[in-house]
């Protein structure tokens, strides 16, 4: 259980907010519950909603209308890579399709050791380093980018830093 | 340019180090606001300065800080949701230069006699949120967050707040209702934030940049910031450069002293393979699409010059597009994004950015007829000033003006399409399109 487990984080995430209004932990609640049990449960979603207030089906909508939060349960780790439009002018769509060819994966999947779910996601305000991914999993989320304009991230690269995920 | 005034820490190394700053006059700005200035007169200094939100809307943010309501507890927080494509500005300056944000914020809350603020990420910015985190830990221990501020009275506290994905929290109520722990939709407004905002309470919501600007408008004056730029447009903005650039990045500049060629070829290094500008988005996804003419790349980039050419400054996220892209495919990815990102509060924009995905792939697979185009143009021309925040209107601005400028992109997937040239993803030649002059500064919405 959160409230045991946790209970000092959960208070020190409940003080940041006027006593009265507790709901306002909803979001950072349901990332801790997130890191907890690499996605959000029903369980949790109670539990979130009991120490909030709110009923768990409210917690449920939040948990649907964020894009950050999850469900169910996929890869150990989502890696997230942006083929909006800034970064696919620069070529991100066929990094995104050439990772996924080496993962084994088309976009959507997991990798068949449970390590990777590959995604396309929308705009992630790092259009300068095009291209980038970031990596969700139960240690929050990081940003790789392309070290210059000059020298983008290579697929090579990019299956190098996933193999440091490993293990971790 | 001579001196960086947002991006300071490319000036000074270290300068996200408290001591660093401190070293160069920080938290000065606020020390004088609270000890020597009343509310009031730091909000008539940067009314005076003629600073502008820097998120996007560019309204006057002396102005926004004098329409508070007499009533108490009030907030004030700072808008880092950062969502919008092609934008990458308050990240740097929250990773680089977070002093100069916070002190801003701070100047702010004091301004509004708030005592909590808040600053309000978006959550991709995890190891932003951690570090800043710190920083704030660390102005607690100083004395420079806490009780009795200076030796004065007041009080004042700043957390950090993630979201969770939603590019509408961007927008400012949107956002407080996300602090409230509800889904991310906008209110009906008014009543606005300065009258019933974070918990219903009187609040001002101010972009990060913008906030960034304040610690040395306070510490050198309004009369000095009003030097930079421009007379309506004054001070230094950060434009995001992306897209078909060589040198994509953020350049801080003063507003109106500088061209879009200059940005693009001085700045940004110009197109790879010296390809064509074809097309701008001045603003990101939500941009009216303005061709790369000579017009519009001698137009001077401040709010007023901008508009003149039929689209918007905005948040200056310069997405540059060269001529070998197919804006059928462009409004594909900002029509994809806008249907996403959709809160589904308002119908005209929940169905319409379905409807309009829907048949831009359509044309994308070259699974229609002329006439589909048409039909693309009556359901984008359907929701624009129907719907209680801008994100309806944004997400057809991008369609409407590459419609009407460059159609020839469009109909050339249709089944009944004359084809000239073979299954062509380059655009048709300039002058088989009609003259590119827009004379309607706005999409044709109501």
């Amino acid at each position: 259980m959160l409230a045991e487990k946790y209970r000092a984080e959960i208070d020190t995430l409940l003080a940041k907010y006027p006593p009265e209004h507790k709901r306002s932990a909803v979001m950072p609640l349901l990332y801790l519950a997130q890191q907890e049990y690499g996605y959000v449960t029903p369980a949790a979603m109670a539990e979130v909603g009991e120490i909030c207030g709110v009923s768990a089906t409210q917690v449920a909508g939040i948990v649907g209308f964020y894009s950050l939060y999850y469900d169910h349960r996929a890869g150990k780790r989502r890696v997230q890579v942006c083929t909006d439009l800034p970064c696919a002018l620069r070529g991100a769509e066929k990094f995104a399709d050439d990772l996924c060819q080496k993962l084994g994966v088309k976009l959507g999947e997991t990798t068949k050791d449970g390590e990777f779910t590959v995604e396309a996601v929308m705009c992630l305000a790092g259009c300068d380093k095009a291209p980038m991914f970031q990596v969700q999993g139960a240690d929050g989320l990081h940003y790789h980018e392309s070290e210059t304009p000059d020298k983008p991230m290579t697929v090579e690269q990019a299956l190098g830093i996933l193999e440091s995920y490993k293990g971790r | 340019m001579a001196e960086h005034i947002l991006l300071r820490h490319r000036d000074i190394p270290d300068i996200h180090k408290l001591d660093v700053y401190l070293q160069h006059g920080g938290y000065a700005a606020f020390e004088k606001a609270v000890t020597t200035l009343t509310p009031q007169q730091v909000i008539d200094e940067v009314k005076a300065s003629g600073l502008r939100g820097r998120g996007g809307a560019g309204f006057p943010t002396g102005v926004k800080w004098g329409f508070l309501t007499k009533d108490f507890p009030r907030y004030v927080v700072a808008n880092s949701d950062e969502s919008e494509p092609g934008t990458f500005k308050d990240r740097e300056i929250m990773e680089r230069n977070p002093h100069q944000f916070f002190e801003g914020l701070m100047i702010a809350a004091y301004a509004a006699q708030a005592n909590l603020a808040y600053n309000y990420m978006r959550g991709e910015f995890w190891d932003i949120a951690r570090r800043l985190d710190r920083v704030l830990d660390e102005l607690r221990q100083r004395g420079l967050l806490g009780q009795n501020l200076f030796g004065t009275p007041y009080a004042l506290d700043i957390h950090n707040h993630l979201g969770a994905g939603a590019y509408i929290c961007g927008e400012e109520s949107a956002l407080l209702e996300s602090i409230e722990g509800k889904l991310g939709q906008p209110r009906l407004k008014p009543p606005f934030p300065a009258d019933k905002g974070l918990y219903n309470k009187p609040t001002i919501v101010n972009n990060t940049e913008t906030l960034t600007n304040v610690p040395l408008i306070i510490a050198r004056g309004a009369a000095w910031y009003k030097t930079l730029g421009t007379e309506k447009s004054s001070g230094v903005k950060v434009f995001c450069l992306s897209g078909s650039v060589r040198q994509p990045g953020n350049y801080e500049l003063e507003l109106g002293k500088f061209t879009l060629r200059q940005l693009i070829y001085d700045f940004g290094g110009g197109v790879p393979d010296d390809r064509k500008v074809k097309a701008i988005l001045m603003s990101g996804a939500s941009s009216n699409v303005l061709m790369g003419t000579d017009d519009v790349l001698d137009a001077p980039m401040d709010y007023e010059s901008i508009a003149a050419k039929g689209a918007a400054l905005g948040s200056a996220s310069v997405i540059i597009v060269d001529e070998s892209v197919d804006l059928a495919w462009l409004t594909l990815k900002t029509t994809r994004f806008f249907k996403h990102e959709s809160c589904g509060k308002c119908t005209p924009c929940r169905e319409g950015t379905y409807w309009m995905l829907n048949l831009l792939e359509r044309i994308h697979r070259g699974d229609v007829m002329k006439a589909d185009v048409d039909l693309l143009n009556t359901v984008a021309s359907q929701i624009a000033g129907k719907c209680l925040c801008p994100l309806g209107e944004f997400a057809v601005a991008p369609v409407l003006t590459s419609l009407k400028q460059f159609r020839a992109d469009f109909d050339q997937h249709a089944k009944d399409a004359k084809k000239a040239a073979p299954a062509a993803t380059r655009p048709a030649p300039a002058a088989a399109r009609p003259a590119p002059r827009a004379k309607e500064p706005a999409p044709a919405g109501d």
